[in-house]
């Protein structure tokens, strides 16, 4: 009796500890290059601003945006306003109803969850073994 | 009994991670709602384009579940994707054919930095002269620096494939011809 509890205990808190962490895990799987920019969206009010690099490269080169239109290329370092994008600089320079759709979609840009920080997704912070 | 106890535990526990794991390991694209960045309440994710409707289209990286899974540098070449070069008529478009065979390697292959594939996607002004010099071996690299972000690793890690990719940057072997030639020069 006792000998054929013995090891299954072991057995079953193995398993149970992998299936909590199935169900409790919250996995981030964002899409490689993905920017948040939350410097004052969530302060303001509204969610933080999702930016997808794979679904713009696909219509832009880099150089439009991190040389034409003078996006710095440092996540974070743009101090990026709403007032400046409907004045029609960053996003705003193409966010205006002619390159791609204007700025009163506010839902498709302020697209994140609450608490997300400024950074960019699948860098060097997240990436490999420690920081790298 | 005990053996079939064991196995039924390990079973159900596989069971339910499994449902859990194939999203990361077997390399499909998380959709927006599922990726634990887009808040999934939002109503505008319904128009939102998924990225594996997109990115499914494109050649596929064959090394696995690295970056966007997507080797961009194919998908432009092949003309999958025609990517805007400017938005202005007047910018002027520079793209270069040259490589740069670095060689402070160690005992790893060297590197070989093709300006091509760069400037078709780059303007020269990203790199020249913030990041590099513009003569071959006048840059400080190291390995270390790249891992921590700068050179190589500001696009790499970020939005350019991966640093864990090292042979496609170490892409030429010591004892290739290539490599002799470009040795006598
Ligand atoms: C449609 C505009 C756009 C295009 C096209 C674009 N980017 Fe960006 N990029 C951005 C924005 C916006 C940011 C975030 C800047 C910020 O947070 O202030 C950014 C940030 C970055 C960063 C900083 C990441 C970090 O680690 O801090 C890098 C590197 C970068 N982009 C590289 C690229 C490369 C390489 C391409 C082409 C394959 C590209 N970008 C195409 C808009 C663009
Ligand atoms: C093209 C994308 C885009 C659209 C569309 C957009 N925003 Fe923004 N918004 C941004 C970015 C980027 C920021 C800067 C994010 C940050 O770092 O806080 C921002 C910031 C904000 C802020 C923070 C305060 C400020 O003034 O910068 C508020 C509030 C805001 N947006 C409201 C709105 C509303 C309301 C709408 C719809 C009418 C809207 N936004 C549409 C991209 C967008
Ligand atoms: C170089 C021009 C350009 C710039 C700069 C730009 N975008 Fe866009 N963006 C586009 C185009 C074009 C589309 C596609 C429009 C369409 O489908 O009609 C788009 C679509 C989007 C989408 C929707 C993606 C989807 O799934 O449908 C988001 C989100 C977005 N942009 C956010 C931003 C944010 C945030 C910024 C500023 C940080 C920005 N964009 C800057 C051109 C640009
Ligand atoms: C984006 C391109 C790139 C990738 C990816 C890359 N390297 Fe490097 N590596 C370099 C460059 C550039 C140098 C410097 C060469 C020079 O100065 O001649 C370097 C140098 C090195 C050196 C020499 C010692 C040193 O510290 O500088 C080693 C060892 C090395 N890399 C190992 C690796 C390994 C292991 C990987 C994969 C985990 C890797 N590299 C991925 C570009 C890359
Ligand atoms: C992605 C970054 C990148 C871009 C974009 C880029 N270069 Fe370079 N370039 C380099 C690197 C790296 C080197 C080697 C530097 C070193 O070894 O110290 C280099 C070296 C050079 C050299 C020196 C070659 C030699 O044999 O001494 C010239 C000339 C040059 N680049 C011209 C250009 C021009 C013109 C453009 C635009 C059409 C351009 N580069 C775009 C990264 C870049
Ligand atoms: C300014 C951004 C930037 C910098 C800096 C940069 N790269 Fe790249 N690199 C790219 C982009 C964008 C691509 C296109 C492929 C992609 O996005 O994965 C690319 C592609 C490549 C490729 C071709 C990959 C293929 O699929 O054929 C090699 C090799 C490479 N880079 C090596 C280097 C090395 C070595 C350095 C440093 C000496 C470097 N890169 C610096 C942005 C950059």
């Amino acid at each position: 009796m006792s000998e054929r509890h013995a090891i299954p205990k072991r057995i079953r808190a193995t398993a149970l500890a992998m299936l909590l962490l199935g169900f409790f895990a919250l996995p981030v799987f964002a899409e490689y290059g993905d920017v948040i920019l939350n410097h004052r969206a969530e302060q303001e009010g509204m969610r933080p601003v999702i930016y997808p690099h794979w679904f713009h490269r696909i219509r832009f080169r880099c150089k439009v945006c991190h040389n034409e239109l003078g996006f710095e290329m440092r996540a974070g370092a743009n101090d990026i306003t709403m007032a400046d994008i409907i004045d029609g600089k960053f996003c705003g320079m193409c966010h205006n109803g002619q390159v791609a759709w204007s700025v009163e979609n506010c839902d498709i840009c302020h697209s994140g969850r609450k608490g997300l920080k400024t950074r960019i997704m699948g860098g060097h912070e997240t990436g490999g073994p420690g920081r790298w | 009994m005990g053996q079939h106890g064991k196995a039924r535990w390990y079973s159900l526990a596989l069971f339910f991670t499994g449902l859990w794991l194939p999203g990361p390991l077997f390399a499909e694209w998380t959709p927006l709602a599922e990726d634990g960045l887009h808040d999934p309440d939002n109503p505008a994710l319904e128009v939102m384009q998924n990225p594996g409707d997109a990115l499914s289209r494109l050649p596929r990286d064959d090394a696995g579940d690295v970056g966007n899974k997507v080797r961009w540098v194919q998908a432009l070449e092949q003309g999958y994707i025609e990517p805007r070069t400017n938005i202005f008529p007047e910018t002027k478009i520079e793209v270069l054919d040259l490589d740069i065979i670095m060689k402070h390697t160690g005992s790893t292959a060297y590197v070989r930095f093709p300006h091509k594939p760069h400037t078709e996607w780059l303007d020269c002004s990203n790199c020249h002269d913030k990041i590099f010099k513009m003569k071959a071996g006048e840059t400080p690299l190291s390995m270390l620096a790249i891992l921590s972000g700068e050179y190589c690793g500001r696009c790499h890690g970020a939005v350019a494939f991966p640093l864990v990719l090292c042979n496609r940057c170490h892409s030429v072997p010591p004892d290739t011809l290539e490599n002799k030639v470009n040795q006598r020069q």
